[in-house]
């Protein structure tokens, strides 16, 4: 294997510019985070809803989650991006349509925060109604039968267990939220896969720019890992299920 | 007034050989990575449950390294890395099935495990009073039957897979996708293409996840 290492590159200076390589790193880390972090608010409140939406007692709304999860999960992601990309401005009505396409700030941010949101919804709102419908369904008619309503039963009865039972798949879905961030790179967010590329075409280092890319991946899964396990240790509660270990 | 008349979908019927070729490629990567990923993916599973301690902590390695790493940058490092090794360049279409047969092991190699893991032990044992080795106990008892239950698992993650194939978008080998996008570059119809190869990508992924369902009902062992 012929490779000329050099492990300074990371502190050499960009070819015509004032900043160094690991700038270029750290600014598209920070990206990453970005994107990664306000997709997760979505994909969990509209995760959530659809989730419980799912198991209400009403065929229509039940009929239109179920379309929102088959919509998002039958599509590759990137193929999504390239929708929201360049398909929906063309959707929209002539005015807001020109808006979107010439005006709108930080567009490329705001889109793959959008269509990631909305894939890792359909993917929380499946985990949703699995840890619902893993509930005995005797809890439903228990709130029901102390007179609570459907919403209130929800609410205070059958959630708080829902959410505590699958706090360890969405753990791993938050794990994914930040790999699956890497594909906004094809619509040029500068996060860390667009500058890797940018990094290796540019300085021919690509061993070093890919282990250290890697490496900031590792430390996103790491901290999202705990993170949510110091969630999961603070919400047990005691002689329950989740609390039981 | 709809809000498809600034659409061409003229310009759809034209590029279909071309989509057809990718769509081509789209299939045969699935196909070869599936194959290459269970057959891996399975000896990465025994290794991972074997008694040889070395060989358990390699595999337990490399499946938890690829799954937390994000796949395109996996597809970036094999393009990178590859023809350093051998000193020639490799295609774009050759890396992208090395990569994604390397990748998805990892995957497979999970369903795998629990797969054998759902054999319940006592068949070991029954296996062993009757004779045979460990490779006979595994190949005529415990792998079919963990193959079996873990079939409509290793089907779902096959199309996770039909669709992660779209990936090689960034190293520029010629899928489904690319096909779209350089036809909707030739006729200057790039939405419409995009629009079509979304619903191509979700009537065969639909299909397909109806299609397990199916099988999942009908293959299930009743115990």
């Amino acid at each position: 294997m012929n490779y000329h290492w050099n492990w300074g590159i990371f502190f050499e200076q960009i070819q015509g510019g004032e900043e160094t390589y690991l700038d270029w790193l750290l600014t598209g880390f920070g990206w990453t985070v970005a994107v990664s972090i306000s997709a997760w608010l979505i994909a969990l409140l509209l995760g959530g809803l659809i989730g419980v939406l799912r198991t209400a007692p009403h065929r229509g709304l039940a009929f239109l989650a179920t379309c929102h999860v088959e919509f998002y999960r039958n599509i590759p992601l990137l193929v999504q991006m390239f929708l929201w990309f360049f398909v929906v401005p063309e959707l929209l009505p002539r005015e807001l349509s020109l808006w979107v396409k010439q005006d709108m700030p930080a567009k490329e941010f705001v889109t793959a925060v959008l269509c990631l949101g909305l894939f890792t919804s359909a993917r929380i709102a499946e985990q949703v109604r699995a840890g619902i419908q893993s509930l005995p369904r005797g809890q439903r008619m228990a709130g029901l039968a102390i007179g609570l309503t459907l919403p209130q039963t929800y609410r205070y009865v059958i959630l708080p267990m829902a959410i505590r039972i699958i706090i360890p798949p969405l753990t791993s879905e938050f794990m994914n939220i930040f790999k699956n961030s890497a594909v906004a790179f094809a619509i040029g967010v500068m996060e860390l896969t667009f500058q890797a590329r940018q990094m290796q075409e540019d300085s021919e280092q690509g061993i070093e720019t890919y282990l250290a890319v890697t490496l900031l991946y590792f430390i996103c899964a790491f901290i999202a890992n705990r993170g949510m396990a110091f969630i999961e240790r603070r919400s047990r509660v005691p002689g329950f299920i989740v609390g039981a270990k | 007034m709809s809000m498809f008349d600034n659409f061409d979908f003229s310009v759809l019927a034209p590029s279909l050989p071309f989509l057809w070729s990718g769509l081509l490629f789209t299939a045969k990567l699935t196909l070869i990575a599936m194959a290459g990923g269970i057959f891996l993916g399975t000896l990465l599973a025994l290794a991972r449950l074997s008694a040889i301690t070395p060989l358990a902590l390699a595999a337990t390695w490399y499946v938890n390294v690829m799954r937390s790493i994000p796949l395109l940058m996996v597809i970036l490092w094999f393009f990178l890395v590859i023809p350093l090794i051998t000193g020639q360049p490799m295609g774009a279409e050759n890396s992208a099935i090395l990569t994604f047969t390397a990748f998805e092991a990892a995957y497979y190699s999970e369903i795998m495990r629990a797969g054998i893991q759902s054999v319940p032990r006592g068949q070991v044992w029954a296996g062993q009073a009757l004779g045979m080795n460990y490779r006979q106990t595994m190949s005529y008892i415990v792998l079919p039957q963990a193959f079996r239950n873990m079939l409509p698992v290793l089907l779902t993650q096959t199309i996770i897979l039909f669709q992660d194939t779209s990936l090689v978008y960034a190293i520029g080998a010629k899928d489904l996708l690319k096909a779209a996008e350089v036809a909707g570059k030739n006729y200057n119809r790039p939405v419409e293409m995009y629009l079509f190869v979304a619903l191509i990508y979700f009537v065969i992924c639909f299909s397909l996840s109806r299609l397990v369902k199916h099988l999942q009902a009908r293959i299930a062992i009743i115990r």
